[in-house]
């Protein structure tokens, strides 16, 4: 700004201060006497052009499509194509969880989203004794490549996008999808989606993890040099923010932590010998859509900011896509209340909206029983169709970063990045995001941001609506999806089946190959290809790699 | 002096979701009780083995994965096998009302859902245990 302007300006605003906004707030307080928003930084009153410094703009915000990226990574943004409408489905068996599929693809969704089973994402097989009660629950059980064949039957691997949250087992899943591929007549090359496969965030707040961080980073790197060769259009990984903001972080944590770890599995893809432009491009992240729109909002613009020069300055990248960050969202699935549980929808509605103005590249949109069940069709199609509304209804897919430039959307944008880079710094000096992870730093931080915010709603400082005010007495009793407690033992029967018709000695041979790969070195997808191809299950391969790699035991620290 | 309470705060089965348990279980610390917490995938076994280990006066069972049906009455059940029935126990997470009804029915003394403020949790057990 010109300096005269801005000294006018200044008077201005302080005059306005003095002389109108204190004489209205001595008659009529503000309701709090000072505004704040989930990560603690406060709001100021009014926000004009003296926060944001034009001078600065290419720098700091520059242009869609362009270096550092906060207005989005592709120049035309929504203008040209929505974000994918990504439902997360599974449960039961693969049977079930394909009819899903089936229903959400003729309702307008446009990508998959696998939700795999505990048993399945722990690497155990459905007749595992800690298994009783889990197989199907929270996911699809897949046992052997049978299953994904089913998961994926009539459904055209060449035209949909497959995400799937699977992370300790994610080489063997995807190694089952890329032989399900190859049956419908599809080569891997072909291949659209993503699959989590992050460990270091399971290790911090999600709990399923199988392997030390050592094997487990291996198998995260040698999925990238796989993909790099075979995959060029999948995502390796999905960097989640996602579960680490469920267990109680703030906006703030959510990024500075999925960031820091990005950085060890960049750093750890250069120690195993890859190039920086070979990988990077198919790095992607996954975030969450809390409640606090606008720092929701300006938490999306800073985290691509941070990636692009994180990327940029301290790899060294080359090629524009390393620098950019792409992400998908989904709505916060703790923010769901079981009190008034048809509030949900509009939770869910402002959330996405936060997203889609922060420029996801996808979006799950949660159910509204989602505190009460896993989600019905009836809550599910709701909840897509919160999305269509959104893209269609509302026009603020028509302009790129429609918020962009507002004084506080971009002052907010700055302050959280800059609090980010202060985490960034202190997991550094730790010697980053592994050793802030086994120190128990991280989940530390974020106990203390979700016991502080428990707090806050029991005192009534945070209103949750339906919670702790306008409560409701009545009580209701919604039509909840049941998972057929049969299914265990249909997914049994299968099982064992499976290895009644395969052939011993194929299975035993490939397991032997995978030992030897795990034990000496050497890639491990394609040993975990053979093996898969011959139906070894998946908890006999997790059960070779358990032997050689050994399995993590989570310190207590509380 | 009266003894402190003591209370079992356990995550069962293979569900990772601890952000609730790990709450509960600070929250009734600050309201002056002992608190042990498990840690992750625990069995009906090992929970009903630190319970009578630990000589707990309280079990509290954290489940949202859908598996409470399969991994609480068995911690009931075996509680009162070894002839430690009175320890209290409750449960808390994803747990719908019908399946709730039932726990009650079996021996479970509560169910929290969703939403339950902390306090209501301490205060429901200095109530049951006085």
């Amino acid at each position: 700004m010109v300096t005269d302007a801005k000294s006018r300006l200044e008077d201005e605003l302080s005059k306005w201060e003095d002389e109108i906004v204190g004489r209205v707030t001595k008659k009529a307080p503000e309701r709090k006497s000072q505004f704040v928003t989930d990560s603690g930084v406060t709001i100021k009153r009014l926000y004009t052009p003296l926060d944001h410094a034009v001078e600065e703009y290419e720098q700091r915000e520059g242009f869609p499509g362009r270096y550092p990226f906060t207005r989005g990574i592709q120049p035309t943004m929504y203008r040209s194509r929505f974000w994918t409408m990504r439902q997360y489905a599974g449960f039961g068996t693969a049977e079930a969880t394909n009819e899903r599929f089936r229903y959400l693809l003729e309702q307008g969704q446009t990508g998959l989203s696998v939700a795999f089973d505990l048993p399945t994402q722990i690497g155990y097989d459905s007749d595992f004794a800690l298994a009783r009660g889990e197989v199907g629950k929270v996911g699809v059980a897949i046992d052997t490549l049978a299953d994904m064949e089913t998961l994926f039957s009539g459904i055209p691997l060449d035209k949909v996008s497959t995400s799937m949250t699977i992370n300790a087992p994610a080489a063997i899943i995807l190694a089952m999808y890329i032989a399900v591929a190859e049956k419908q007549g599809v080569v891997p090359g072909q291949l659209r989606g993503t699959i989590q496969n992050d460990i270091l965030k399971e290790y911090v707040a999600r709990g399923t993890y199988i392997f030390p961080p050592a094997p487990s980073m291996r198998l995260i790197t040698d999925i990238f040099a796989y993909c790099s060769q075979n995959l060029p259009h999948w995502n390796t990984i999905s960097i989640s923010g996602y579960h680490i903001r469920e267990a109680g972080a703030t906006a703030v944590q959510e990024i500075a932590f999925t960031m820091a770890n990005g950085i060890a599995y960049v750093k750890a893809a250069l120690q195993a010998g890859l190039a920086i432009d070979d990988f990077a491009p198919r790095l992607s992240f996954f975030f969450n859509a809390h409640n606090n729109f606008f720092e929701e909002v300006a938490k999306f613009r800073a985290a691509r900011r941070i990636w692009a020069r994180i990327m940029k300055e301290r790899f060294g990248a080359q090629d524009q896509r390393s620098l950019m960050l792409r992400f998908h969202t989904q709505t916060a699935g703790c923010t769901l209340t079981a009190q008034q549980p048809q509030v949900n929808i509009i939770r869910v509605a402002f959330q996405a909206l936060a997203a889609v103005l922060g420029g996801t590249q996808s979006l799950h949109t949660n159910s509204w029983d989602e505190a009460l069940a896993l989600p019905s069709e009836e809550a599910v199609t709701i909840a897509l169709r919160t999305q269509q509304v959104i893209a269609h209804e509302l026009g603020v897919a028509d302009t790129v970063d429609p918020l962009g430039g507002s004084y506080f959307i971009e002052k907010l944008t700055d302050e959280i990045e800059a609090r980010a880079w202060e985490y960034l710094k202190r997991i550094d000096e730790m010697g980053g995001a592994v050793a802030a992870i086994e120190s128990g730093y991280m989940q530390k931080e974020i106990h203390e941001s979700a016991y502080r915010y428990q707090k806050e709603v029991e005192e009534g400082e945070k209103v949750v609506v339906g919670v702790n005010k306008y409560q409701s007495a009545e009580e209701h009793r919604y039509r909840l999806l049941k998972v057929d407690p049969e299914v265990v033992n249909r997914q049994i029967q299968k099982l064992e089946q499976i290895k009644e018709n395969r052939s011993a000695t194929e299975v035993s041979n490939a397991l032997a190959e995978l030992r030897e790969v795990a034990h000496f070195g050497g890639n491990l997808m394609p040993p975990i290809l053979r093996a898969v191809k011959a139906y070894a299950t998946l908890g006999e391969i997790c059960g070779v790699l358990r032997d050689v790699f050994g399995e993590y035991r989570a310190k207590s620290l509380f | 002096m009266t003894k402190r309470i003591r209370v079992l705060i356990a995550k069962a089965g293979l569900d990772g979701h601890d952000r609730g348990a790990k709450v509960v279980a600070q929250a009734l610390r600050d309201a002056g009780m002992e608190v042990i917490y498990t840690g992750l995938r625990q069995t009906p076994e090992q929970i009903v083995e630190a319970a009578i280990e630990e000589d707990v006066q309280v079990v509290g069972i954290s489940s949202l994965s859908g598996a409470h049906m399969y991994l609480i009455p068995p911690v009931v059940e075996m509680l009162k096998e070894r002839g430690a029935g009175d320890i209290l126990v409750i449960a808390g997470g994803i747990i719908p009302n019908e399946d709730a009804d039932y726990l009650k029915q079996i021996g479970v003394s509560e169910v929290f859902g969703p939403g339950t403020a902390t306090s209501s949790i301490a205060k429901y057990i200095y109530d049951h245990l006085e």
